[in-house]
């Protein structure tokens, strides 16, 4: 199989990418998200941030069908690829946006690959879900996890969850004689214990589980080979999210060159303003042609999917960390501030940067390849 | 700008007009053409661009390559069949990805085809197109580009070089410097001075015959040891009127149209100055590291050498997803932002690729072309060193970032 040159991105796609923009750009789901942080800015003496995220939103995304985009038609649901889920979630990016349908979409291929048709069904009902699978290492390998499974019973912690305290259900990795499975069990099952995170965007923090009874997605033994299969979808679905984001930097950034004036001129006029936004434009641009070839080597090239998607995610990173640092510089001190969307953007790609892996990290896996 | 408003159509032109099929059936026929038809390697090495080429021999060797696969339809692919081209649709791009993929010898007639074909395609009278456009296509005419002079580099515009009018031609006095193929060349794409009082407006646009009395080209070497530019010093050249392109006083408008071609960023008619694609440059540097062994591992084992080539790697990647990119209307953020991005972002990459490898190779990376120790006859130091023509020749890497920042971004104005 082979690549099509426009990356698969049909006019359907390319309408429902549009709909998502101007659906996001209205929503203003930043706007919605700061009185909920009000006093809770001093990581000394602030209150407690409460996981939040707009419920009427994600009514209204799942009445758009956006979650059920990628789930496949007989398990009730578009039948989709990775293209047009990319595409929606590199708006969610843009939009920083707060909701479970993140964690969602990334199950959603968790599931897919392991032809788990029923659980698929749950999705296009409605149920949110977040991955589950990382140790307290926070170690990238897919056979890494401090849960055990006895049977359909799951004990042990799974670290570093996003959106915990979001979604209806996890997928868990878990360990047992026969090797990794992989698991579905119900948040309400389960002890969540959030972290204190520096993202205002996500939530995250660790599920507890005492015997927990558990769904099958994938058999003893067949949980890591479904989880390597998936962690395409996973890095290109995250780089998506960050090249949203990146974007969201850059026009920010040049916004602000334009009408912040010193010297008497705009600061975009000098050049060691202008060049850098320059450069952000750059890393964004190599990051989005290096998403959109991961999301179609996934739907139409799968031997080749493994090795775009860790080209997208570690270009990913290094423009997520580029596009931080001058978007957070070139707005002086205003960008440093609480009340600054910067620093919203800033802290949700610090933490991005490192979710399943960083750059260097995953250009050591592409070395394994070449 | 009028340079804009061209790339707009050129992108508009692109829109499917020639099947898929068709498509996938001349690229085919490009990859066998271009196996069955590699010609064997020259005695002495050719240089690594079509830049430096100086040899007799080489120069012969280049022609007669460039003629083949114009004939062959790789060149000229697109251009209507009255100007010596081949009449196709949509073709040209697909014949260049493919003689760039085929590492076959570049095309000595570069400038010609990169920037002269283009310039008259748009601005040339329908003479001038049926007279110079043929010949070259098929080599029998090399052009170099007279632009550059010593006080004008970046600030073009402030070139000194006069034209003035005497009946039915012009006068020139002045020099240009830095015009590479200027020792082998027929042709010079000049521009000169009609008017000392208005910047933008007092510029015109030549075609030279090199010939002509009053024209002396003085080779100068360039860092690497090699030649390739040259100075040229123009005293009382005649040039008739008709080898004027466009208006008097237009030359500065003409000229921004050249140089977004020569920065890749209009479709061209077959340029490719290099024989070596990006890609195959970074497997090489990957079998480099692969074989080169220091301090008992090789350097492909050292964790740090192994990140930095990889992140290569992925850049080029990139640039090549760039360019798919581009040709989606929905996907490519505006006409001119990948394009515009093109050369700046090739030759940054190529520098640290090349910079790279001297540092794989580390003490090895001192033995020069010649030397008979020499790992690959010296050519990654070779390589690194003209991968600043790259990054200074054509707008240097700090203008295309003025430009990027100002037509693409809307930031305000340096100038
Ligand atoms: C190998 C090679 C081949 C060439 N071939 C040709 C040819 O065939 N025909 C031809 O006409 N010319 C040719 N050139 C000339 C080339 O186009 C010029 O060298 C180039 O435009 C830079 O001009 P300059 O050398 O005068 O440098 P300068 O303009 O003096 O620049 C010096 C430094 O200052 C920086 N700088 C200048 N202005 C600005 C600014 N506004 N903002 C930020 N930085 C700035 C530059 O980026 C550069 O780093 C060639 C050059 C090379 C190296």
């Amino acid at each position: 199989m082979t690549q099509p040159r426009d990356f698969g991105f049909d006019e359907e796609t390319g309408m429902l990418k549009d709909a998502a923009k101007r659906f996001l750009d209205e929503k203003r789901p930043l706007d919605q998200l700061r009185p909920h942080l009000a006093g809770t800015e001093d990581p000394y003496h602030g209150s407690a941030r409460e996981a939040w995220f707009d419920q009427d939103n994600w009514s209204e995304i799942q009445g758009l069908g956006w979650h059920l985009l990628a789930v496949p038609e007989n398990a009730g649901g578009v039948g989709m690829g990775l293209v047009a889920a990319a595409a929606i979630q590199e708006e969610i990016g843009r939009a920083a946006c707060p909701t479970p349908l993140t964690g969602t979409l990334q199950a959603t291929f968790v599931l897919r690959e392991a032809k788990a048709d029923k659980l698929l069904s749950q999705v296009a009902e409605g149920t949110s879900m977040a991955l589950a699978i990382h140790g307290e290492d926070g170690s990238l390998e897919p056979d890494s996890t401090d849960v055990t499974a006895n049977g359909t019973s799951l004990s042990g912690t799974s670290w570093y969850v996003q959106d915990i305290h979001k979604v209806d259900k996890f997928i868990v990795s878990a360990n047992s004689e026969q090797g990794i499975g992989l698991y579905l069990v119900s948040a309400g099952d389960c002890d969540l214990q959030g972290d204190k995170i520096v993202d205002l965007t996500r939530d995250q923090g660790r599920v507890v589980m005492n015997g927990v009874e558990a769904e099958v997605i994938a058999a003893p033994g067949e949980g890591a080979e479904v989880l390597s299969r998936s962690l395409s979808a996973i890095l290109t679905l995250l780089a998506a999210d960050m090249v949203g984001a990146a974007e969201w930097q850059l026009q920010a950034t040049t916004e602000y060159a334009k009408v912040r004036t010193q010297f008497d001129r705009p600061i975009g006029f000098f050049q060691a303003v202008k060049h850098p936004i320059v450069n952000m434009m750059i890393s964004t641009d190599e990051t989005r042609s290096l998403v959109y070839n991961a999301a179609c080597a996934y739907d139409h090239e799968p031997q080749d999917a493994l090795r775009c998607a860790l080209m997208a995610k570690a270009s990913a990173s290094e423009t997520a960390s580029f596009c931080s640092n001058r978007s957070t510089q070139l707005h002086g001190g205003i960008g440093f501030t609480w009340e600054s969307d910067v620093q919203i953007y800033h802290k949700r790609q610090m933490h991005s940067q490192f979710l399943h892996g960083d750059a260097s990290w995953h250009r050591a896996k592409l070395a394994e390849l070449l | 700008m009028a340079a804009y408003r061209l790339k707009q159509q050129l992108v508009n032109n692109m829109s499917e007009q020639t099947s898929q099929s068709e498509r996938d059936e001349f690229r085919e026929y490009c990859q066998r053409w271009l196996e069955e038809n590699r010609p064997p390697p020259t005695k002495i090495p050719l240089p690594q661009n079509a830049y430096e080429v100086t040899f007799h021999d080489h120069r012969t060797y280049l022609c007669d390559w460039q003629a083949k696969c114009y004939e062959a339809q790789l060149i000229g692919t697109d251009v209507p069949q009255d100007y010596g081209g081949h009449g196709h649709t949509e073709f040209q791009a697909i014949a260049s990805a493919e003689v760039r993929k085929a590492n076959v010898p570049y095309f000595i007639n570069w400038i010609g085809l990169g920037m002269t074909a283009p310039t008259l395609l748009i601005h040339g009278t329908e003479e001038q197109k049926k007279r110079f456009l043929p010949p070259i296509f098929s080599a029998e005419e090399i052009w170099c580009q007279g632009f550059s002079e010593p006080g004008a580099g970046s600030d073009l515009v402030s070139l000194q070089t006069s034209a003035i009018k005497d009946g039915d031609n012009w006068i020139i006095n002045g020099s240009k410097v830095w015009t590479s193929l200027g020792a082998i060349s027929s042709w010079m794409l000049l521009l000169a001075r009609n008017d000392k009082d208005d910047k933008y407006n007092g510029i015109t646009y030549f075609m030279a015959d090199m010939a002509r009395e009053g024209v002396t080209v003085r080779p100068i070497h360039k860092m690497t040891g090699e030649s390739g530019f040259n100075e040229v010093f123009l005293e009382d050249v005649v040039i008739p009127d008709n080898h004027r392109i466009d208006d008097v006083g237009a030359g500065w408008k003409v000229a921004m149209s050249t140089l977004t071609s020569e920065r890749g960023a209009a479709a061209g008619v077959g340029a490719v100055a290099s024989s070596e694609s990006p890609l195959t440059a970074v497997l090489q540097l990957i079998e480099l590291a692969k074989t080169t062994k220091r301090n008992g591992i090789t350097v492909w084992d050292d964790p740090v050498a192994r990140d930095r080539i990889v992140n290569v790697y992925v850049r080029i990647e990139a640039t090549m997803q760039n360019a798919r990119r581009t040709r989606i209307k929905a996907l490519n953020g505006g006409a001119m932002r990948l394009p515009l991005q093109g050369k700046v972002v090739g030759s940054e990459i190529a520098q640290e690729l090349n910079e790279i490898a001297l540092s794989v190779l580390g003490l090895k990376s001192s033995l020069y072309v010649g030397d008979e120790h020499a790992i690959d006859d010296g050519k990654w130091a070779l390589g690194y060193m003209n991968t600043y023509t790259g990054t200074i020749s054509g707008g240097s890497s700090e203008i295309q970032r003025n430009i990027l920042g100002e037509r693409v971004l809307g930031l305000p104005k340096t100038k």
